[in-house]
């Protein structure tokens, strides 16, 4: 499951503070902040650039430069597909069109009830058990289109039932 | 008396954890409560045969007995079989070690992956660990470096640069304050070598970069994952904790007045952070873009500070050398390419997994002879050797030997060890758009060529695959790649045409054969 809390500039003041003590804080700041709200809130841009003495371009510049870093909430669950070329091999590109279809969303994009974000994903180190998909935190490998609705079956059926 | 305690060892590796390691352990534990049976499961790295991932191994006076794939369904079976005595079943393979697969294996850096509890100092150092790192306690730094160099250790990250030499750098480098940053930023497809040793054995790679540290002069470290390594970084976390605990890093090693810190930042998801200064500039809290060379890390590295950074496979490379001496390693290997580097086989390939050899081992024998060919069962057209920025190679260079130098006269590389292999379903014409697209996508923008290359290449292989004027665009295809070459600031966007122009080269019917331009011949 995502984290998902909504803004709290108090929040984000204390997990920012938390890592202060860090050499160049800023990476280390902006996961703890979004392992707390699920993406970086355009109001943690301003405290950033307040707490390490950059200018919010700076900051938002550093946001933007990396993937991983969201601008908006996640959907509860996020699907990170492997599209690396060993993951091709073994026939991703299908495995992506079936997990499209049956979830009915796009890479970056949520689907409408709020509950899975599909990403791609260029290599999960899992290159010899392809194609690879990451569900949450856990790995998937040798995902086939039938072993892709086999591990998202309950949580399909929980999101189904919310 | 009772009866003796067995020993179940179950991966822990991210791989077997994603075809239900954790499953398998629990259905274990469970099947031996039920039958009143005492038993000990240790959660070790993998052996690196993923194929038969997960790999239940039990042990027996004879040596650890081998089981898998091992699916939480088949654990009731196991047990009437009577697996814990080592008794033979449909999914035994006998004694792990004597498994050709890994028997066949020249195992130095990897020599405690998948044997030991990796989260366990004492087991680290009743399997040889720290004895490396005492020896170069012992030493001056000079001579740790003197060792590194003698060894022939060269960089494993891809460039292979002399490790030594660059050391050396560094440790005479004028400075207040030095760091040692270890590149875990494996982002090529086809390499999980990183991935594995740092799960399966992550003391390895703390002892190699304190015996660093001691050798240059440096009193900090950074250990910079890459976020798709969950499992990786929360392993390397516990053990850096343990370490400290047990004085292997802090103010004070082990009574020695050496001084060294180690952390572990992670990364977000940008492949162009595995570039050393792309790296170094994220670890000061910045965008991944790359910096001109010069200056050298190794003179104005992380912080502006004289700072060694090295891939895992060259620091984890490091305890054993200072342990066994340069000789014993430098043994291994042909030419100038000394050791051993642990291939990874992967994609479309029947028994995929680490094979640590010698250099000098031929693709070839990877390939069939560990590798067993295809896993879909049909033939080997290509294999993408050294990452994305690999040359993809067809089978009448399969003869070639893994060896830096016999590989850069081919035009293709070493790099990381990776090796991807596709079947003859493969599209070269797709696999080459594919480099140009992955190189718009994690360009960092820096330069030109790479930045405005990569997106004009994507359309050029466009035009081609759709067969429009493909001659035309074949020629400026190659016009792009030499601009790409010649004018990139790194290898990302000064590597990407490597892919582009094997492909082309060895594969050029697949650029050639869209309806339109057949109807047009």
């Amino acid at each position: 499951m995502n984290a998902r809390s909504p803004w709290s500039e108090d929040r984000a003041t204390a997990v920012i503070a938390a890592n202060r003590h860090l050499r160049g804080a800023l990476l280390p700041m902006l996961h703890a902040l979004q392992e707390e709200f699920g993406c970086i809130d355009e109001e943690a841009i301003p405290l950033l650039a307040r707490e390490l003495n950059l200018s919010r371009a700076d900051v938002h510049g550093v946001v933007s430069f990396y993937h991983e870093f969201r601008r908006s909430r996640p959907g509860r669950h996020t699907i990170k597909v492997c599209r690396a070329e060993a993951c091709q091999s073994m026939n991703a590109d299908g495995l992506i069109d079936h997990i499209r279809r049956r979830l009915k969303v796009d890479f970056h994009e949520t689907t409408a009830d709020d509950a899975f974000s599909l990403e791609p994903v260029f290599c999960l180190g899992n290159c010899a058990l392809a194609p690879a998909v990451m569900v949450d935190e856990t790995l998937h490998g040798r995902v086939s289109p039938a072993r892709f609705d086999a591990i998202t079956a309950s949580t399909l059926a929980t999101e189904a039932a919310r | 008396m009772s009866e003796p305690l067995h020993t179940v060892y179950v991966p822990r590796d991210a791989a077997a954890l994603s075809v239900g390691a954790d499953e398998t352990a629990a259905a274990i534990r469970a099947e031996a409560t039920r039958r009143g049976i005492p038993l000990r499961i240790v959660r070790n790295g993998s052996r690196g045969m993923l194929w038969i991932e997960t790999l239940v191994e039990v042990e027996t006076p004879e040596g650890r007995v081998a089981y898998g794939p091992v699916m939480a369904e088949d654990v009731a079976g196991l047990f009437d079989a009577g697996f814990l005595e080592g008794a033979d079943h449909a999914l035994a393979h006998g004694l792990t070690e004597k498994i050709p697969y890994f028997a066949k294996q020249e195992r130095l850096t990897f020599a405690r992956c998948g044997i030991i509890d990796p989260l366990s100092v004492e087991d680290y150092r009743l399997h040889g660990g720290f004895r490396g790192l005492e020896r170069a306690l012992a030493m001056t730094p000079a001579e740790i470096v003197t060792e590194v160099t003698e060894s022939g250790l060269r960089g494993r990250g891809g460039a292979g640069f002399p490790t030594g030499i660059k050391w050396n750098t560094v440790l005479n480098a004028k400075a207040d304050q030095k760091y040692i940053c270890c590149n875990a930023d494996e982002g090529d497809s086809g390499t999980f070598a990183d991935r594995m040793i740092m799960e399966g054995d992550p003391f390895c790679l703390i002892e190699g970069m304190t015996i660093a540290a001691i050798a240059v002069g440096a009193t900090e470290g950074y250990i910079y994952i890459r976020s798709e390594y969950p499992h990786a970084v929360a392993t390397m976390r516990e053990a850096i904790r343990l370490a400290y605990d047990e004085k292997w890093l802090g103010d004070e090693i082990h009574g020695t007045g050496h001084r060294f810190h180690l952390d572990v930042r992670v990364g977000a998801g940008a492949y162009i952070c595995g570039e050393e200064t792309s790296m170094l500039e994220s670890l000061e809290g910045k965008r991944g873009t790359v910096r001109a060379k010069p200056p050298l890390p190794a003179l104005e590295g992380l912080f502006g500070k004289p700072t060694v950074v090295n891939n895992v496979l060259s620091l984890t490379s490091v305890p054993i050398i200072l342990d066994k001496g340069a000789s014993y390693y430098r043994d291994f290997g042909v030419g100038r390419s000394r050791g051993t580097l642990a291939f990874q086989l992967a994609g479309n390939i029947k028994h995929g997994g680490i094979v640590e050899k010698a250099f000098g081992v031929t693709l070839h024998e990877l390939l069939y002879e560990f590798g067993g060919g295809t896993i879909t069962g049909r033939p080997i057209r290509a294999v993408q050797a050294g990452g994305p920025l690999g040359a993809y190679l067809p089978p009448s260079l399969f003869d070639l030997p893994k060896d830096y130098e016999a590989f850069a006269a081919v035009e293709a590389m070493v790099g990381h060890g990776g090796i991807v292999v596709f079947d003859d379903s493969v599209d070269m014409a797709r696999q080459a758009r594919f480099a140009m697209e992955f190189c718009a996508a994690e360009s960092c923008g820096k330069c030109t060529p790479c930045r405005i290359g990569a997106v004009r290449g994507v359309e050029v292989m466009d035009r081609i695959i759709a067969g429009d004027k493909v001659a035309k665009n074949i020629t400026l295809l190659n016009d792009l790649c030499e601009v790409m070459t010649d004018g990139s600031l790194c290898a990302m966007g000064g590597m990407t045409p490597i892919p582009v122009r094997s492909a082309l080269k060895h594969f050029p019917e697949d650029f050639t054969r869209s309806p339109a331009a057949v109807a047009a011949e």
